[in-house]
């Protein structure tokens, strides 16, 4: 098991590297001056020069990438060119925010996909599996945005019954903190629901026409035990497969759901620099996303070995 | 039983502080973008000054009709060679954190707007030389040559009062929790999600105050914006959509105030940045004239504003004391414009215009491209991301942009600096040394009419030229709950909590 997880921690060196290459290359690839961005709208020509200087934007580009990573390797991220907050307290800020909603997003999405699955397999090419599959279909094509602002629209301005948006800290209610969460958790879920209610009746139904769970039938096992302690718990690898992958995308996909309820998270602090030309804050952003997207991959990975310890043995 | 009674006496005690706490007025409002750095000399954001009008207030204020009034001053005079202002400091005003705001403090904020790095102001102040306190409410401005607009400045950004202590203490870090003489004081601001204000006790002015707390909401879309307004969450919001008033004035609940904001929306087209260029557009105004009588100004005001602003032809709305009123807004005149392709001997004129990617930039683009069609003009147009569009247009690699300036006090910051040769925001390389001399001489001149014959007389040399063709004047909305009493809408947008009170 410990060699295991060591070759996997060793192969996420070079893909850092890669990412923190892109990451540079891409944000530096895009038209747009930050210098000018900064500027604001009196554009003086004395600001513009101060800015490039103080933020070596005219230095040839290698140049900036070293300074960059030697920069992250003494810890620091740098400041927000926009704000001039440090850009270690503004992701340590965000972070917290999108992982509860990721993780509110992910229960929403568990707790309809998971039985929904498992009963559209049972009970395939029933009305019950047409249904759920109709369901899953419809959270897949209906847009996060969209949902999000029909709902603000129908359970906030009409029924008055939630906030329309924003962001309490937990530090100041449980409950102001989690009816704020209610709506975006549950647009983001309903997507993710899609996506695992379909790869859990998938699995399941390979599953159910294995051997051992005949074989647990013919022990005279009752049904829902055999679904449930047999069948249900082989299902579930590839679908924790989907789940890891689908966590990763949440903490950054979380993007659009954030803007529409204006949830001060990852989503937003990242969309917002893009548009900013914040390099410092994108860069960081990124860099964290993306480590993030590879330490879940690598506990997706150790989770596999404690489902099948077949695999940790290899 | 004593000491459940005690107990209960403690809960008793707990329930009164916590409703009382609660029976603070908290006005929630909420802003179309996150503000940038709360800095005075480094802010550079309209939404930033909607901050810093309830944070810091400055030496001078501007009314309801944009006239300058003294607000940390209490006065001035101008010596008679102009380069001198004398300013009265009002005494006996404290900072949010308990110095004093006397003529020292305002001294060092003057230099600090002047000389920070990076200061946004250095240039708002290009003509202040230096600042001496000639005692403790009282200081001298010495400038290197008569600048009217100069008082009109100190009405702004440039004019706040930071407190001295606190901005040598924070260095850098000011910005993060500013120190002022506003109405209300820094509490808290997470990025992206709110700016807390609360009421400043000690404030010079405080019987104008009544709102305990102040909470700045960025909420960029604006359906979601007024969404928060219609359920209860926000009491108040700025720039909602145009085409959401029908819908907000129907709403019993909310009150939709509005002014005529001081800037304007027009089509600046590239002659000679960075070199002259060679096309019909650009080389022949006549192409330009024709241009301009293609375009019917109140149709794109009915289409895409639903007639909600105003139209214009010059750099000041026609509400202004600027407007020069026998130059009035020209009517759309297709066969006018047909004869005039014809004298520049062209049939058709192909262009590209760039348009912001905003759904109402883009709208402005497609109703100018439908009239200018029928007249003969084939543009294109390009719709590009903000910050890639400043890069193209400083770059000189547009041939039209419709764009917009948001309008200062004074009208020579509406002017100047777009159609003098150096010009900072001249990006269409326009230059007449003639226009120069005149918005030099009107920045210099100290009596008002005699600047304002010589804005006109620029203005009758550089509007011909159609470099920049001026559309329209937006109108300010800020629509609130009815339980908001007493606000009142300034035309330089700013958001005043003075005399506002939460029902």
């Amino acid at each position: 098991m410990l060699p295991y997880v060591g070759r996997r921690a060793l192969t996420a060196i070079p893909t850092l590297f890669l990412v923190t290459v892109m990451v540079f290359g891409i944000q530096r690839s895009l038209p747009g001056d930050p210098a000018l961005i900064l500027a604001g709208e009196q554009q003086d020509p004395a600001v513009i020069a101060f800015i490039r200087e103080k933020y070596r934007l005219d230095d040839p580009l290698p140049v900036q990438y070293v300074a960059w990573v030697a920069q992250l390797a003494r810890g620091d991220l740098g400041r927000s060119l926009r704000t001039n907050e440090r850009v270690l307290h503004l992701i340590a800020a965000k972070l917290p925010v999108t992982i509860e909603l990721a993780v509110l997003s992910l229960l929403v999405g568990i707790a309809i996909a998971l039985p929904l699955g498992i009963l559209a397999a049972v009970r395939r090419g029933t009305a019950v599996d047409y249904g759920g599959t109709a369901l899953a279909l419809t959270g897949l094509s209906v847009p996060n945005f969209w949902l999000g602002i029909m709902l603000i629209l129908f359970v906030s301005v009409r029924l008055g019954w939630l906030p329309a948006s924003g962001y309490v800290p937990l530090s100041e209610g449980v409950w102001e903190n989690v009816k704020r969460m209610i709506m975006p958790a549950f647009v983001l879920g309903t997507g993710l629901a899609a996506v695992l209610m379909r790869q859990m009746r998938s699995s399941m139904l390979g599953v159910l026409k294995q051997d051992f769970v005949r074989t647990a039938h013919a022990k005279g096992q009752r049904g829902a035990s055999v679904v449930v302690r047999h069948a249900a718990r082989n299902a579930l690898i590839p679908v924790t497969t989907i789940l890891g992958l689908q966590l990763g995308a949440l903490l950054s996909g979380a993007v659009l759901t954030e803007q529409v309820f204006t949830i001060p998270g990852f989503g937003k602090l990242i969309v917002d620099a893009v548009f900013n030309r914040d390099y410092a804050v994108v860069q960081g952003v990124v860099l964290i996303t993306a480590t993030s997207y590879i330490l879940i991959n690598l506990l997706v990975d150790l989770a596999y070995a404690v489902l099948d310890p077949r695999i940790g043995a290899r | 039983m004593g000491r459940y009674v005690r107990r209960s006496f403690a809960i008793l005690a707990a329930v009164a502080l916590l409703s009382a706490a609660l029976a603070q007025s908290t006005l929630r409002i909420g802003l179309a973008e996150d503000p940038d750095i709360l800095d005075p000399a480094l802010a550079r954001t309209y939404v930033g000054r909607i901050v810093f009008a309830s944070l810091c207030d400055k030496l001078f204020d501007i009314d309801t009709t944009a006239a300058v009034v003294p607000q940390l001053a209490t006065g001035y005079t101008v010596s008679d060679d102009g380069l001198t202002v004398t300013i009265d400091i009002r005494q006996g005003v404290l900072f949010h954190d308990g110095t004093a705001m006397d003529a020292e403090a305002v001294k060092y904020s003057l230099d600090r707007a002047k000389n920070l790095p990076g200061s946004n102001r250095a240039s708002e102040l290009e003509q202040l030389e230096s600042v001496t306190v000639v005692d403790e409410d009282t200081i001298e401005l010495h400038l290197s040559t008569p600048f009217s607009p100069l008082i009109a400045q100190l009405a702004d950004r440039a004019g706040m009062i930071v407190s001295p202590t606190a901005a040598e203490a924070a260095g850098e870090e000011f910005g993060n929790a500013p120190v002022c003489a506003g109405p209300f004081r820094f509490v808290e601001r997470v990025a992206q999600d709110r700016i807390v204000l609360e009421r400043f006790e000690d404030y010079w002015d405080a019987d104008a105050i009544s709102i305990d707390r102040v909470v700045f909401l960025p909420i960029p879309d604006s359906s979601v914006r007024l969404a928060n307004l219609q359920s209860g969450d926000l009491q108040m919001i700025e720039r909602p959509a145009p085409t959401d008033l029908a819908v907000m004035r129907a709403d019993s609940n909310l009150v939709v105030p509005s002014v005529a904001s001081l800037g304007y929306q027009g089509i600046t087209i590239n002659l000679s940045n960075p070199e002259p260029r060679t096309d019909p557009l650009s080389s022949d105004v006549r192409v330009r004239e024709a241009l301009e009588l293609a375009i019917d100004r109140n149709t794109i005001n009915d289409v895409v504003f639903g007639g909600e602003f105003i139209v214009g032809n010059q750099p000041v709305p026609p509400s202004s004391p600027w407007y020069v009123a026998d130059m009035p807004v020209p009517e759309r005149d297709v066969e006018g414009a047909r004869a005039l392709l014809d004298e520049a001997g062209v049939d058709r004129v192909p262009f590209e215009m760039m348009v912001a990617n905003n759904p109402e930039a883009i709208r402005v683009g497609e109703v100018i491209q439908a009239m200018a069609g029928e007249v003969g003009f084939d543009i294109t147009l390009r719709a590009t991301e903000f910050a890639t569009a400043l890069d193209l247009q400083e770059q000189g690699q547009y041939a039209a942009f419709p764009v917009g300036w948001s309008g200062r006090i004074d009208p020579d910051g509406n002017i100047h600096q777009f159609h003098t040769c150096e010009g900072a925001l001249n990006e269409s390389g326009y230059c007449d040394p003639e226009v120069d001399k005149l918005l030099n001489e009107a920045r210099a001149a100290g009596d008002t009419d005699e600047r304002f014959e010589l804005y006109r007389q620029a203005l009758e040399r550089y509007l011909p030229d159609r470099h920049i063709i001026y559309l329209y004047h937006t109108q300010l909305f800020f629509p609130h709950v009815a339980a908001v009493q007493g606000f009142q809408a300034y035309p330089d947008g700013l958001i005043r909590l003075q005399g506002v009170s939460l029902q």
